[in-house]
C-alpha cells in the first residue's frame, strides 16, 4: 500500500489514452454511426418520397384512363354517326341512280314504241296504197280518183 | 505448534498476493526489484509497481486495439456483434456525458474521456474474476515473485486516475471560468466575503475531497472484493470439506463481484462526468 511513482505513471497513462481515445478512436467511429443515421434517415425520406410519387402517377394514370376512355366513346359515337350517314348517304344514291335508271328505260321503251307505230304505219298505209292501187288500176281512173286516194293516205298518216 | 505455523503460512499467502512487483531504490542506493514487502515499503516513494503498470496499460492497449478495429472495419448494414456492444458503449458514453453537461458547455473531449475511463476501470476490475492464484503461479514459474494482476486494488492506479481526474477538474475551472471567477468560487461562497479564509478552507476541502473520495472508493471495493477472494482461496489449502465450501463461496462471490465491478466502473466514470460538468458551470 504505498504511494510511489506508479501514481504518477497512472496519470500519464491514463492521459495518453484518453488523448489517444480522443484523436483516433472517437472520431471514425461516431462518424461511422452518424453517417448510418444519415444513411437510415435518408432511405426513409426516399421511400416516402418514391410513395408519394407513386400515388400521384396512380393518379395520373387513373385520370389518363378516364380520358381515354371518354375518347374511346367519343369516337364510337362519331363512327356510329358518320356510319349511318355513308349508309344514308348510299341510300340514296341508290335510289336516285335507280329512278333514272327506271325512267331512262320507260323513255327508251316508249320510243321504241313510237318508231315501232310509225313504221307499221307507214307499212300499213304503203300496203292500204298497194292495195287501194291494185284495185283502182282494174276499176278506177287513177286521175279521177286521186283526191279521193289522197285523202285516204292523209287519213291513214293522221291516225 | 503447526497450527501456528500454518496460521503463519495462510499470512504469508496473503501478504505474497497483496505484494506488487515493485522495482525502485533500495535504501542503500542501488535501483533493483524488491524481495518481499518489507523492502518495498522501505523504498518509499522512490519505487515503481511493474506489474499495476503493466496490467493497466495492457488492457488500455487491449481497449483501443478493439476499438480502432472495430471503427475501422464498421459496417452499416452488417454490423459484427461486437460492434454492436462496442457502440453501445459509445452510445452510453455519449448519453452519459449528454445527460449530465448543459447544452452550452460543449466540450468534445468530455465523452471519449468518459468512454476511456468506464471500459478501463471495468477492464481492471475485471481482472479480479480470474482465479487469484492463476497468473501469479504462472508468473512464478518464469522466476517473477510477485504478481498482482488487479490494477484497480493497487491505491497507486485508483489514486492516479483520481490525479488524472482533478488535473482536469483544474484546468477546465481556469479554462471555462478563468482564474478570478474560479477564485471567486473558491473564497466567496458560502459565507460571504467576510469569512474568506474559512469559506476557503471550506471549498479546498470539498475540492480535495473530490478526487480522494473518487480513487479510494474504486480502491477500497475492489481491494476489499479481492481480499476476499484470497481468503476464500485459504480455503482450499485445508480440508476437502472447506474446500468444496471456498468453491462454492468463490464462485457466489464471483458472480457477485459481476455486479460490484461493473458497477464501480459506471460509477468512476458518471462521478467523472459530473465533476469536470461543475468544473464547466457559471455559478
Amino acid at each position: 500500500m504505498n504511494i510511489n511513482w506508479t501514481l504518477f505513471g497512472q496519470s500519464i497513462a491514463f492521459f495518453v489514452f484518453v488523448w489517444f481515445c480522443k484523436k483516433y478512436v472517437w472520431p471514425p467511429m461516431v462518424g461511422a454511426m452518424a453517417d448510418r443515421q444519415k444513411q437510415i434517415a435518408d432511405g426513409l425520406a426516399a421511400a416516402e418520397k418514391g410513395q408519394q410519387a407513386q400515388e400521384v402517377a396512380e393518379q395520373e394514370a387513373a385520370k389518363l384512363v378516364s380520358e381515354a376512355k371518354s375518347q374511346a366513346a367519343e369516337i364510337i359515337a362519331n363512327a356510329e354517326k358518320r356510319g349511318s350517314a355513308v349508309v344514308d348517304e348510299a341510300k340514296e344514291t341508290a335510289t336516285a341512280e335507280k329512278e333514272r335508271i327506271v325512267a331512262s328505260a320507260m323513255a327508251e321503251v316508249e320510243q321504241s314504241v313510237h318508231s315501232a307505230r310509225e313504221e307499221l304505219r307507214g307499212q300499213v298505209s304503203s300496203i292500204a296504197v298497194a292495195a287501194a292501187s291494185k284495185i283502182a288500176a282494174k276499176e278506177i281512173d287513177q286521175a279521177a280518183h286521186a283526191d279521193l286516194i289522197e285523202d285516204l293516205v292523209t287519213q291513214l298518216k293522221a291516225s | 505448534m503447526a497450527a501456528d505455523k500454518e496460521a503463519h503460512s495462510s499470512a504469508d499467502y496473503i501478504n505474497h498476493h497483496l505484494t506488487n512487483l515493485t522495482y525502485g531504490q533500495h535504501p542503500d542506493g542501488s535501483w533493483g526489484l524488491a524481495h518481499g514487502a518489507a523492502e518495498a515499503q522501505a523504498m518509499g516513494f522512490n519505487a515503481i509497481h511493474l506489474d499495476s503498470m503493466a496490467w493497466t496499460i495492457g488492457l488500455a492497449l487491449i481497449m483501443m486495439f478493439v476499438f480502432r478495429r472495430v471503427a475501422k472495419g464498421f459496417s452499416a448494414e452488417n454490423p459484427s456483434k461486437v460492434q454492436c456492444f462496442v457502440e453501445s458503449l459509445f452510445d452510453l458514453a455519449q448519453d452519459s456525458k449528454d445527460s449530465t453537461f448543459t447544452k452550452q458547455a460543449k466540450n468534445e473531449w468530455i465523452a471519449p474521456m468518459a468512454l476511456t475511463v468506464f471500459v478501463w476501470v471495468f477492464l481492471m476490475n475485471l481482472m479480479d474474476l480470474i482465479p487469484v492464484d492463476w497468473i501469479p503461479e504462472l508468473f512464478l514459474l518464469f522466476g517473477v515473485e510477485y504478481m498482482k494482476i488487479v490494477p484497480s486494488t493497487d491505491v497507486n492506479v485508483a489514486l492516479g486516475t483520481a490525479l488524472a481526474v482533478f488535473v482536469m477538474i483544474i484546468y477546465y475551472s481556469l479554462k471555462v471560468k478563468g482564474p478570478i471567477e474560479f477564485t471567486k468560487e473558491l473564497t466567496l461562497q458560502p459565507f460571504g466575503k467576510w469569512m474568506i479564509p474559512f469559506n476557503l478552507l471550506l471549498e479546498l476541502v470539498a475540492l480535495l475531497a473530490k478526487p480522494l473520495s473518487l480513487g479510494l472508493r474504486l480502491f477500497g471495493n475492489m481491494y476489499a472484493g479481492e481480499l476476499i477472494f484470497i481468503l476464500i482461496a485459504t480455503m482450499y489449502s485445508t480440508n476437502l470439506f472447506i474446500g468444496a465450501l471456498g468453491g462454492v463461496a468463490q464462485l457466489g462471490w464471483a458472480i457477485f463481484h459481476i455486479l460490484v465491478i461493473t458497477l464501480q466502473a459506471y460509477i468512476f466514470m458518471m462521478l467523472t462526468i459530473v465533476y469536470l460538468s461543475q468544473a464547466h458551470e457559471h455559478h
